[in-house]
C-alpha cells in the first residue's frame, strides 16, 4: 500500500546533485522534470482515473473490510461512509474503528490518525517538484484526494514525462468512488451478520492488518523498527491502560529509526 | 455512541470525525506546503516513513499474543496468500476461512 522509497530515492539524489561536484548535475531526469510543459486539464484527470481504476476496485476490498469492522464497533452506515468520504486514508480509518470504545477516546483517535498519516506529508513533499508550478487550487485540491496508491501511480506517471499535472486528481476521484462505496457495502452487510466470532468476522481486522503488513515490508530495513514495534507494543500492552500501545509502538520505532541513521 | 439506525451521526461522533478530517488534510497538504518553507532532514524522514508498518505491527502483536493456535495458523494462511497473490480478497477470505475451520478442529 505505502512505498515510500520513490520519494525518498529522489529526494536524496537531488541532495546529492546540490552537494556534489562530480558534474553530475546535467542528469537528464532533473532537467526534463524543469523543461516539459504541464498541464491541467481533462485529459489528465481522465487518464489518471482510467489508469487507476482497477487498483481503486483493490481498495475497494479494504473499504468493505472498513464498512464492516465500523458497523461492528456501533458506527451507523451514515457515520462510516461520512468518514470514509471526509477522511479518505484506508489504514488510519481501519485503526481508529478498532480504537472505537465507549466513551470516545478522542485523544488517542485524533493523535493516532496524525501519526499514522504523517507519512502523507512525505508522499506531498516528493510531489513538488511538478506541483510546484501548479496553480495553489489545483495543487492543494488534488492533495486533498491523495492516497498511497494514486500517489504511487502519479508519480510513476509524472516521472515518466508525461506532463499531466491533473493525473493525481483523476486518480485520487477514481480511489474516493470506489472507497465511499464498498464502505457503504461493507457497513450495510455489516450489520445483518449476527455472532461475529461464528463467521471468523472478529478475525477479519487482524487479516487486514497483517495483509498491509505484507504490502508494506520493504525488505531486511523493515526488520529492527517492526521488531522495535512489536516488543514495545507488547510490553506497553500490559502495562499501559487503553489502546495508546499503538501509538507507542510506532513512535519507538521511529525513534529508533531516527537513531540509527548514521549505522 | 452506539447508533441503531443506519443513518444515525451522532453529534459527538461527527466531531471526532471532523477532527480525524482535519488532521488528515494538515498531512496530505503540510508536506508540499512545508517544503520550500523548512528542511526536513533525511534522519527524520527514514524515521517518519517506518511509521505506518510499525503501526500496523504494534497493532497486531498484542492482538496475536492473546490469540491460539487457531489464529496463529490463520494468520500464516494470510501472509501466504497475500504473499503469493497480493490480493486482498483473496488473502482476507483465506483467512477468514482458515480461522473458521481451525477453531472447528480445535
Amino acid at each position: 500500500m505505502t512505498k515510500l522509497d520513490g520519494s525518498d530515492a529522489d529526494r536524496d539524489h537531488s541532495e546529492h546533485l546540490e552537494a556534489s561536484s562530480d558534474g553530475s548535475v546535467d542528469d537528464p531526469q532533473v532537467t526534463a522534470v524543469e523543461r516539459e510543459p504541464l498541464t491541467f486539464g481533462r485529459e489528465g484527470i481522465r487518464a489518471g482515473f482510467l489508469t487507476c481504476l482497477p487498483v481503486a476496485l483493490g481498495v475497494g476490498g479494504y473499504g468493505i473490510a472498513f464498512g464492516m469492522l465500523a458497523r461492528q464497533a456501533g458506527l451507523s452506515v451514515a457515520e462510516a461512509t461520512l468518514m470514509s468520504a471526509t477522511v479518505i486514508a484506508g489504514a488510519a480509518q481501519i485503526v481508529v474503528v478498532e480504537l472505537w470504545t465507549d466513551p470516545l477516546p478522542v485523544a488517542a483517535i485524533v493523535l493516532t490518525t496524525l501519526a499514522i498519516n504523517l507519512r502523507y506529508s512525505l508522499m506531498g513533499a516528493a510531489l513538488g517538484p511538478w506541483f510546484e508550478r501548479l496553480s495553489p487550487r489545483q495543487s492543494y485540491g488534488s492533495l486533498l484526494v491523495m492516497a498511497d496508491e494514486n500517489w504511487a501511480l502519479t508519480m510513476r506517471d509524472l516521472k515518466s514525462g508525461s506532463g499531466r499535472g491533473a493525473f493525481l486528481l483523476g486518480s485520487g476521484i477514481a480511489i474516493w468512488c470506489c472507497w465511499v462505496g464498498a464502505t457503504i457495502i461493507g457497513a450495510t452487510a455489516g450489520g445483518v451478520i449476527g455472532d461475529p466470532a461464528r463467521y471468523g468476522i472478529d478475525f477479519v481486522l487482524a487479516a487486514v492488518f497483517i495483509a498491509l503488513a505484507v504490502e508494506l515490508w520493504d525488505g531486511r530495513s523493515t526488520l529492527v523498527p517492526w521488531l522495535v514495534a512489536l516488543v514495545t507494543a507488547i510490553v506497553a500492552a500490559t502495562f499501559v491502560p487503553g489502546r495508546w500501545y499503538i501509538l507507542l509502538g510506532g513512535l519507538a520505532a521511529a525513534a529508533v529509526e531516527v537513531i540509527r541513521y548514521d549505522q | 455512541m452506539i447508533s441503531d439506525g443506519a443513518l444515525a451521526l451522532d453529534p459527538l461522533v461527527v466531531g471526532v470525525i471532523l477532527a480525524m478530517t482535519l488532521v488528515t488534510v494538515l498531512t496530505k497538504v503540510g508536506g508540499f506546503w512545508l517544503l520550500r518553507r523548512i528542511e526536513v532532514s533525511e534522519r527524520l524522514e527514514a524515521g517518519l516513513s517506518v511509521l505506518p508498518g510499525a503501526i500496523v505491527i504494534a497493532i497486531l502483536g498484542p492482538e496475536l499474543a492473546a490469540g491460539g493456535p487457531a489464529e496463529w495458523g490463520a494468520a500464516g494462511i494470510v501472509v501466504l496468500v497475500m504473499w503469493r497473490t497480493e490480493n486482498i480478497l483473496l488473502a482476507l477470505c483465506g483467512g477468514i476461512g482458515a480461522v473458521v475451520l481451525f477453531r472447528a478442529l480445535g
